[in-house]
């Protein structure tokens, strides 16, 4: 695609600014769908409607007239709040679970940037959100936003660790970095699939992943940052109108990232799931997004069957179940690998 | 006592600073001035179940005092009563103290009222009272489980048990009209009598509901985490439940049998056959968050019981044969309770022989079971404190009056 716009336009700042401009076509309308999205599932489990009338058809554009309704809405800035800090935080948040999307591969055909690190950069530029909330939290100068933010640097910064352990273990396998190699290794039949690989340890690893990506992303049972019961709304109690707008975004927008990396690595990210039929850029991105939905429609089940964990059993999920368990699958991968292959 | 007069005074051993700083973990936490904070829970709380207001004293998430304010709903119930033209009409203000159960409120008033007058009700009032005070526990129950499965943060049940509610309100409804507040039972008799399908909707809805309080159980009372965040949380032991004086499911999840409705029997309770349950620490220790959780799940099981037998006993007669022309009761005193959904609900009330009461005086259960809060409290995290307060179940609108 990159190479496309080159020809096209030669101006390579355009081309890659209009790069940069492609993961938004997806984030926002996915945002909008995933919210309205949400609202029906939970409805549906709950032997509600949801919303039935905006727009007509189910409803469906509910969440344009919110977004709407929340661009009109007073731009308050409490007294007391740091200003700068606090204006400066939803950027940052978005800036961080957005700046993931420069290396998810959506296709075969498109990837923002194809760096030899990808999975890596994707590591390590989603933490950039636990600065922006800690700074919500703190600008905010609000005791429930601030034990909001506290928990979720405390909670963010643990489960990365298996995460990355989760994640190591595909690229022990995979021998790369490379989001897009790995796509490519893992092509042809479903089988072929790195979740069906070195059974049960990469399964396992998936599990891993998962659970402790709902952690990253603030989700059911893990969503104590902002557990409403306790902490009114966490770090985000004192913003409202287009700022609460943004975080609420680029908590969609986090939702898909980990739900892309995790069908990108486990399940084959843009690859047809019967080998040559109905593969194909296009097909591919097919693909990658109904298996990224999916991932979206098992967190929003999650989250209206589940309760919550408290901050310290939260810990102990992430410090003594989730790691112990993600160095045995390193371990268990590693020696597969190494002697087995 | 001599011995330990004698003895060398025990210093505190004193840690050794090192000159370039504290070395040590140990040392560093020292070093740090660390101080409580106070955190204003509420009035304007999503968990704190109407305008309750918390000063949490916390060191960092964890608990070390709990004061509740209370009055921000406060409506002068008391002293209205004593304005009132006639006793009549202190029924539609019982019906807004605890507004999730209000039948029971006004039952306890009827009663207290009835024997103020020494006034017998035909039996059939009786029965169709003690179906709907029941119905009422249910009502509540459901409220006080549905919130509490939000307040651990499940939201799904909260709307299961609003749907179920539905269910039970559409029966007041369909019997006189109002779904909350329903000024239903008045002294000697009733309002209304019950609809012609009374019996058939009334068994209906019991064979509806039982399979619902299976279904609750396992999407809500049973799961894990759900068990991780309410056992061993908020114990309150007998003793201690008792010195209180707290009632109702919060006393009863502390593993004492004490009901109103066995103990100091009223109306027909007498008459029909249930059991108490009680918390038997399942899952944790007896007195904990999810005894007198499951307290309340198990009551409306022996409700729905009491609501099938006391249907079919339903005797035929005139539901306003012993409504008195005029209430004008002799000069005396009287204190009579009832077990509410939220505990034991007393009314004291002083007549001077005029048509309007010189004094109502209400006992609150959910007042007293509020003040056990900080005794169950210290100690534990905030989010605790959200699971305490649920288990406790307490309306504002009862507590404040």
């Amino acid at each position: 695609m990159k190479e496309l716009l080159l020809d096209a336009l030669h101006n390579e700042a355009l081309v890659y600014t209009l790069m940069a401009f492609v993961p938004l076509a997806w984030v926002v309308p996915f945002a909008l769908f995933a919210v309205w999205w949400e609202r029906k599932i939970s409805a549906h489990m709950q032997d509600r409607l949801g919303p039935m009338r905006t727009g007509g058809w189910h409803g469906w554009a509910q969440t344009i007239a919110d977004i709407l309704k929340l661009i009109q809405k007073e731009d308050i800035i409490p007294a007391a709040a740091d200003r700068k800090l606090y204006i400066l935080a939803p950027y940052l948040v978005f800036a961080g679970s957005y700046a993931a999307y420069a290396a998810i591969p959506f296709s075969a055909a498109y990837v923002g940037a194809g760096i030899n690190i990808g999975l890596f950069y994707v590591i390590s530029i989603s933490s950039l959100v636990v600065v922006g909330l800690l700074m919500a939290g703190w600008a905010s100068n609000n005791k429930w936003s601030l034990f909001g933010a506290m928990r979720s640097a405390a909670q963010i910064v643990s489960y990365e660790v298996p995460v990355a352990l989760a994640i190591l273990a595909v690229v022990m396998v995979s021998g790369s970095f490379d989001l897009q190699e790995i796509n490519r290794q893992q092509a042809g039949w479903f089988w072929h699939w790195f979740v069906f690989q070195k059974f049960p340890f990469l399964f396992g690893a998936l599990l891993i992943y998962f659970v402790a990506s709902l952690a990253e992303v603030n989700r059911t049972p893990f969503d104590i940052p902002e557990a409403e019961s306790e902490l009114v709304a966490g770090y985000h109690t004192e913003y409202g109108g287009m700022r609460f707008a943004l975080l609420f975004l680029s908590e969609y927008a986090n939702m898909f990232a980990v739900s892309a990396i995790a069908s990108t690595l486990f399940f084959g990210g843009w690859n047809s799931p019967f080998g040559e039929a109905l593969a194909g850029p296009v097909w591919g991105l097919f693909w990658f997004l109904t298996k990224g939905m999916a991932f979206i429609f098992v967190q929003m089940w999650l989250r209206w069957t589940l309760p919550r964990l408290r901050v310290d059993q939260l810990m102990y999920v992430g410090w003594k179940v989730l790691i112990p368990f993600s160095f045995v699958i390193v371990l268990g991968v590693g020696f597969w690998v190494m002697a087995l292959r | 006592m001599e011995e330990t007069m004698t003895q060398p005074p025990v210093t505190p051993v004193a840690p050794q600073a090192t000159p370039q700083g504290p070395a040590t973990v140990a040392g560093f936490a020292r070093a740090l001035k660390t101080e409580e904070m106070v955190i204003s829970m509420g009035p304007q709380h999503p968990s704190t179940h109407g305008v309750l207001r918390l000063e949490l004293v916390v060191d960092g998430e964890v608990v070390v005092d709990v004061i509740p304010h209370i009055g921000y709903l406060h409506r002068c119930f008391e002293k209205h009563c004593e304005h009132m033209t006639n006793y009549q009409q202190v029924i539609p203000y019982a019906d807004r103290m605890d507004y999730v159960a209000a039948m029971s409120n006004e039952l306890g008033y009827v009663v207290a009222a009835e024997r103020l007058l020494k006034i017998t009700v035909p039996e059939r009032v009786e029965y169709i009272r003690v179906i709907m005070a029941e119905f009422s526990r249910i009502v509540s129950h459901l409220i006080a489980i549905g919130t509490y499965g939000m307040d651990i943060g499940a939201f799904t049940p909260f709307l299961y048990c609003m749907r179920d509610r539905e269910r039970v309100l559409d029966i007041f409804e369909q019997t006189c009209g109002a779904r909350l507040l329903y000024n239903y039972m008045w002294i000697g008799g009733l309002s209304h009598d019950v609809p012609a399908n009374f019996a058939e909707k009334v068994n209906d809805f019991c064979r509806y509901f039982r399979p619902k309080i299976r279904e609750l159980n396992d999407l809500l009372s049973y799961n894990k985490i759900f068990i991780k965040r309410t056992a061993n949380v908020g114990v309150l032991p007998a003793a201690v439940a008792l010195n209180y004086g707290v009632s109702g499911p919060v006393l009863r999840g502390s593993g004492v049998a004490w009901d109103l409705r066995k103990n100091d029997p009223y109306s027909v309770y007498g008459k029909l056959d249930f059991e108490i349950p009680v918390g038997k620490g399942l899952k944790g220790t007896v007195g904990d968050c999810w005894d007198r959780y499951m307290v309340r799940v198990h009551e409306m099981e022996q409700s729905v019981n009491i609501i099938e037998q006391a249907v079919a006993k339903l005797p035929p007669g005139d539901i306003a044969a012993a409504i008195p022309k005029r209430i004008r009761p002799e000069a005396g005193d009287i204190y009579a309770r009832t077990e509410t959904p939220k505990g034991e609900l007393g009314y004291y009330i002083v007549a001077d022989g005029t048509a309007s009461p010189f004094r109502v005086k209400v006992k609150s259960p959910c007042f007293v079971n509020l003040s056990a809060l900080p005794a169950m409290s210290r100690g534990a995290m905030i989010a605790d404190i959200v699971a305490i307060l649920g288990s406790i179940d307490i309306v504002l609108g009862e507590v404040d009056r």
